[in-house]
């Protein structure tokens, strides 16, 4: 069903490396205001990503990955997603994400002067979506 | 002229100091090549905050955002990098001389060190160093970096500092580095004239600057991050090339010794049988 007129072109670039770059029908991910689902000719957007999900779909099959914290630069025919941080989930250690997710939690939960709550917030979620993407495959 | 022995020792010496010369060298080309590689890697992601962070300015006009005003503080912040360790010809004293001789007053300076050498020299030129974060230039780490730019940033942000320069050396390529000394902020964007993808009307959400807001310190640090790989590759290939021309030289040294050794060695054979015709004649 994915005919050639629907496919674009989809990067994602972390500053170590070239994380992703191939095609796609269809792409979804999170963005500061809401998840967001992109198909070709998408009108030309520049959007802040939150810690979230991307999958990418091409000819029926999906990828996802785990992505924190960047922006995503939409053209007609081109996405592309600068993120500071891009998993597989075979790269997540479920284990770790479990651990980071109580201490997270543990933080929040303390309301110390000295907590940043903020900090923990972001922990917290990164974890969460670690373990989404790890559970999810 | 020296004694035998004298020559002997010192050629034994610097036969030594050339073998660690030269392993030095083996292992920072080793080095160099892996830090060559991580440089290289995060071109596309600069390219690409680059690309974005011009487009919007131009595209957004003149929207007055505090990360494109100076400040009102006359301090600057400068972020030094240089290495922790010595032996690599002129790589530190050249970023330490970029600061001395810019012109900017000492006492206006806020110094954030990346590698002890130049802390410790600028230090003892009495500049004002604020934070030291010498480890991280052993295995610079994109977290590493974003968590020094945090700290800079925030002072910008509370007017502690009006502007904020990057000291470091740029990694043109493996005999060539230059140390370079930019303005992170307020951000500059040169125009360099070409006006590419200007028919496209881009979009931002949630809107220019609060997109702007967050974009800005990304590519701050990923300016910070491209730094710190660069200094790392150019630190490696300075003493790369320290230590090959130290082994050439102890090369060069060896070889005058051995002559003035063989010299030596001949003079006294010859001292000796003068000696001993002298002798011979004196008794029959």
């Amino acid at each position: 069903m994915a005919d050639a007129n629907r496919i674009f072109k989809v990067e994602i670039i972390t500053p170590d490396r070239v994380f992703f770059t191939g095609e796609a029908d269809f792409i979804e991910f999170t963005t500061e205001v809401g998840e967001i689902g992109v198909y070709k000719e998408h009108i030309p957007l520049t959007t802040v990503l939150a810690p979230g999900v991307v999958s990418i779909h091409n000819s029926g099959e999906t990828k996802i990955a785990a992505v924190h914290a960047g922006f995503a630069e939409i053209l007609g025919d081109k996405v592309t997603l600068l993120a500071e941080i891009a998993e597989w989930p075979d790269e997540i250690d479920l284990g770790r994400a479990e651990a980071a997710k109580e201490r997270a939690e543990e933080r929040i939960r303390s309301h110390a002067a000295e907590v940043d709550i903020k900090r923990a917030e972001f922990a917290l979620r990164k974890a969460l979506i670690r373990i989404d993407v790890k559970e999810a495959r | 002229m020296a004694s035998m022995r004298d020559i002997k020792r010192r050629k034994s010496s610097i036969t030594s100091t050339q073998q660690i010369t030269k392993a030095m060298k083996l292992v920072s080309t080793v080095k160099l090549q892996k830090a060559r590689n991580r440089a290289e890697q995060t071109d596309p992601y600069f390219n690409y905050m680059y690309r974005t962070v011009k487009s919007i300015l131009s595209q957004s006009g003149n929207i007055s955002h505090p990360y494109l005003l100076a400040g009102e503080s006359a301090k600057k912040a400068v972020v030094v990098i240089t290495s922790n360790r010595g032996l690599a010809g002129g790589y530190n004293s050249n970023v330490v001389k970029l600061i001395t001789e810019s012109g900017m007053a000492k006492e206006d300076l806020d110094i954030y060190a990346v590698g002890g050498k130049g802390a410790d020299n600028l230090e003892r030129r009495g500049y004002h160093i604020v934070e030291n974060a010498s480890q991280i230039i052993e295995n610079p780490t994109y977290p590493d970096a974003s968590e020094l730019c945090r700290k800079v940033l925030t002072a910008y942000a509370d007017g502690e500092v009006g502007e904020i320069y990057l000291a470091y050396t740029h990694f043109k390529n493996t005999v060539s580095h230059e140390p370079q000394l930019i303005r992170l902020l307020p951000v500059e964007i040169d125009d360099d004239g070409e006006e590419e993808d200007s028919n496209i009307l881009m979009n931002y959400e949630p809107n220019a600057e609060e997109a702007l807001d967050t974009i800005i310190p990304k590519y701050v640090t990923s300016l910070f991050y491209g730094a710190l790989v660069e200094a790392v590759a150019s630190e490696n290939g300075a003493r790369m090339q320290a230590m090959d021309s130290a082994t050439s030289n102890a090369e060069d040294m060896i070889s005058d010794l051995t002559l003035k050794y063989n010299r030596a060695r001949q003079g006294s054979i010859t001292q000796e049988l003068t000696e001993i015709i002298a002798g011979a004649n004196a008794i029959s």
